[in-house]
């Protein structure tokens, strides 16, 4: 372990606005950091060397002349290949959006913007964010700093190694069914997806609109917090962005905390390393006063088929637009345009966005809709009911955030069913739409590499704010999320 | 899709919707659909004119134009 202590990013803007440091020089050093680390690790799949520097002089030039510093001022970020910032390429890892440029800058990157944060790249990711491993990017896998022949998880998988190997403090991924959830706890890191339509989608690229929600990476709850309250608020361009200002935060500790444990959570199936992180984890919130509580979510069990029927539904709706048209890249076929359109697709997307979009159009077909995509919007209703009858009794529902530790880069690609099972325990989350952070619990010892383990806490609708109260609290008691792996910026083993 | 890829993806989607048929065990019997996931009503904005995207920067990314249109492969006759 390499022991060079990280900076977070609410260090890194006091120190620039004190002029302690300069946007340039902040910049300058993730720069170094991206050239020290990609081509080991495979992060980034588009650099924006030239902006990043441009709007560091602007930062520095705007605090010379006596303006005011934003809470970010300064800090560098990266953002996933699936979001826009206008000129910059942004290609979802996906050969047939390859060279795409963003004509605009999404609502939630020019909030972070205004904040004097400074976008350094987009990551890689699984295609379309169709994906658990990374393994389904047309640009090849992302490698997890704790042991290299291993997934970061995914589909944000750049963004949290972007994180986790300290190039930069904070990363923006997407969780659609746990895309940003499962790589942080992969990744010995902490993500949070908040309440489904607490930060405008406008500029993120779809994938599934009624389950897509810009979601965080950082290493501290402090920065998760300050930019998920800078990326808030109601957005014109956005109309199921929640009308709620920007997050108000919460203080405290979690004494008298109702905690839910689920027992669909825990099965006998879970590895016997990771349970007991996890319960070690449940113990130390017992000792800070917290009441665990058992619960039932007894729907669970139906999650994964209810996702995959709504995710793919959605997914095969919002892909129709890459038809070589009007952007991406176009193959010619016979001449006709049916013949076109067909040539650009099959060249285009691989194969698990083409077996997603299969899926989707035959659970939406005549015929086959109330069967499949209507009974799963029957059952997406009962898993939601699930929480609201838990939140109840409880304030926050824990358990381990994936069934396992991260796995070897190859060992599931080839079964589309054991890689989908991997968001056994983040999904029924996605579809109820409510708020959940993974925090590091714990590590695993694999084939004699030390492997972080994730836990996740999820609060009822909207109350954000309280889930990231207990992660602080977590983090406060514990020294997991300050641990680093073999491959980070401090120090490369 | 090309006959290998077909090939492959025919057991791998009778596996898949093999899950997908453990929802036809769920009682769901009076349930109302979960339409949306949203946690408040839509929030619309005010019904005025606003600049849009300059036509320009709109058929930037067109992997082919004429002027101010996207060009596609003729659509009367052809192959199908």
């Amino acid at each position: 372990m390499s022991g060079a202590p990280i900076e977070d990013a609410v260090a890194l803007a006091g120190r620039a606005a004190r002029g302690e440091l300069s946007a340039r020089q902040a910049a300058e050093a993730a720069l170094e950091r991206v050239d020290c680390l990609d081509r080991r690790l495979n992060v980034f799949l588009a650099v924006d060397r030239e902006g990043a520097l441009r709007r560091a002089d602007e930062l520095d030039a705007r605090r010379a002349s006596g303006h005011a510093s934003g809470p970010l001022h300064g800090v560098p970020i990266a953002l996933k290949a699936n979001m826009c910032l206008e000129g910059v390429e942004s290609n979802c890892a996906s050969k047939i959006l390859a060279g795409y440029r963003a004509p605009y800058t999404a609502t939630f990157v020019q909030r972070l913007l205004d904040a004097g944060a400074n976008p350094i790249g987009m990551t890689n990711m699984d295609e379309f964010a169709m994906g658990s491993s990374s393994e389904n990017s047309a640009f090849g896998p992302t490698r997890n700093p704790w042991d290299e022949t291993r997934t970061p998880g995914g589909s944000s998988s750049g963004s949290a190694v972007a994180v986790a190997a300290g190039i930069v403090p904070i990363a923006l991924g997407s969780d659609t069914g746990g895309s940003v959830r499962q790589p942080a706890a992969l990744c010995g890191i902490h993500g949070f997806k908040p309440t489904y339509g607490r930060i405008s989608r406008y500029g993120l690229i779809a994938f599934g609109s009624s389950l897509d929600q810009v979601s965080p990476f950082a290493r501290t709850v402090r920065d998760l917090e300050l930019v998920t309250h800078v990326m808030s608020g109601t957005d014109v361009r956005d109309s199921t962005c929640l009308d709620e200002p920007q997050l108000n935060l919460e203080d405290g500790d979690v004494r008298g905390l109702r905690v839910g444990v689920p027992k669909e959570y825990f099965p006998d199936s879970l590895p016997r390393d990771v349970r007991a992180a996890c319960d070690a984890a449940l113990a130390t919130l017992e000792r800070l006063g917290a009441v665990l509580v058992p619960v039932s979510l007894p729907h669970s069990r139906h999650a994964i088929p209810t996702y995959y029927v709504v995710a793919t539904a959605e997914a095969s709706s919002n892909l129709a637009r890459f038809d070589g048209v009007r952007y991406g890249t176009r193959s010619e076929g016979s001449g006709s345009l049916q013949s076109m359109y067909a040539a650009t697709r099959e060249a285009g997307f691989g194969p698990e966005v083409k077996r997603r979009i299969l899926l989707g159009t035959y659970v939406l077909s005549a015929g086959y809709y109330d069967a499949w995509y209507g009974r799963a919007l029957k059952v997406r209703a009962l898993l939601r009911r699930d929480f609201e009858t838990a939140f109840e009794d409880v304030d926050v529902v824990v358990g381990p955030t994936s069934p396992e530790a991260a796995f070897r880069l190859g060992e599931k690609s080839n079964d589309p069913v054991a890689m989908y099972l991997s968001d056994v325990l983040t999904v029924p989350v996605s579809l109820a739409g409510i708020p959940a952070i993974s925090v590091p619990c714990g590590f695993v010892t694999v084939d004699g590499k030390r492997l972080p383990v994730g836990l996740q806490i999820a609060g009822p609708s909207r109350a954000d704010a309280r889930v990231l109260r207990v992660a602080r609290a977590f983090e406060a008691a514990t020294d997991f999320a300050r641990e680093l792996p073999p491959i980070h910026a401090g120090g490369v083993a | 899709m090309g006959p290998a890829e077909a090939a492959a993806f025919g057991p791998q989607l009778v596996a898949i919707l093999a899950q997908f048929e453990a929802l036809t065990a769920v009682d769901v019997e009076g349930v109302e659909p979960m339409t949306t996931a949203s946690a408040g009503e839509n929030v619309l904005r005010a019904d005025a004119p606003a600049p849009s995207l300059h036509v320009d920067l709109a058929l930037a990314n067109a992997p082919a134009r004429v002027d101010d249109f996207y060009r596609v492969p003729k659509t009367v006759g052809g192959e199908e």
